[in-house]
């Protein structure tokens, strides 16, 4: 049976899911980020199905926008990640609290 | 059928990500996963997007993060009790991470089994060519692109402002 668009409304869901449960259960900068990208890929497969659903271009161009925002999004967060790395010589989010007072 | 080899082949790779203790593990995960999403996008007659996730994404964006895990070269764990306990089982946080994860499927789930059987399959005839997107692109959202390059240039700038050595 050929695939239906709640089918990757579906699979998209379940990979935002993912990401969305990454960055609340790890406790390591990098792979908080990954789990960033994990979303913004879920959101752009929900561009493009629907995209293809109403038979418009709009949603792979939306896509376009999303992954430049994305690139830009994972330069200056792998930026910062260093820069803290420099400080406390930790990637745990948890040892980064001089913000809290 | 296709559909659920690369969907399925998505959904263990991303969870297998964020189940990794070493961040080289998650990145390489994540590359086949993305290799696994240009493949749905080609099912749903994307080509562009396709290629692009491959370049931009698993190409670039991707070996940046290399670059940097391999840069830091951290330690995996920091404390003793993270390295006894998978990343996953934790105390804490990470229960509510968990409860939302579930959360969030079950309601879609309801929220798309409910909305009645309009969602057949796609229609026929797919408008999606490279031309009509770059046209699309220079004219109606030649604004939105123009701005993008500047959204790139300050990264960049703020890139080498925040990893620099300060002296």
């Amino acid at each position: 049976m050929t695939p239906t668009l709640s089918d990757y409304l579906m699979l998209s869901g379940v990979l935002f899911a993912i990401g969305a449960a990454g960055v609340f259960m790890r406790r390591n900068l990098i792979t908080i980020l990954l789990s960033i990208e994990i979303m913004l890929n879920a959101v752009n497969l929900t561009f493009v199905a629907f995209g293809r659903a109403l038979g418009s271009a709009d949603g792979q161009i939306i896509v376009f926008f999303v992954m430049t925002v994305a690139a830009a999004e994972a330069a200056v967060g792998l930026a910062i990640v260093i820069a803290l790395y420099r400080h406390r010589e930790s990637l745990n989010p948890d040892s980064f609290t001089v913000l809290k007072w | 059928m296709l559909f659920y080899v690369f969907a399925s082949i998505a959904v263990v790779a991303s969870l297998l990500v964020i189940a990794q203790r070493n961040p080289i593990h998650s990145v390489l995960l994540l590359v086949a996963s993305f290799g696994a999403l240009s493949g749905l996008y080609v099912l749903l007659d994307a080509p562009f997007v396709a290629v692009i996730q491959i370049i931009v994404y698993a190409g670039a964006i991707m070996v940046l993060f290399l670059f940097v895990v391999m840069l830091l070269n951290a330690p995996v764990e920091d404390t003793e009790y993270d390295q006894k306990v998978h990343p996953l089982l934790r105390q804490g946080p990470t229960r509510f991470g968990v409860l939302l994860a579930v959360a969030l499927v079950a309601e879609l789930f309801w929220a798309l089994t409910k909305g009645g059987g309009e969602s057949g399959a796609f229609a026929g005839g797919a408008v999606s060519s490279v031309r009509t997107i770059g046209r699309s692109l220079f004219t109606n959202y030649s604004f939105a692109f123009e701005v993008t390059s500047i959204l790139i240039l300050v990264a960049m700038v703020g890139a080498v402002v925040l990893a620099r050595q300060e002296r």
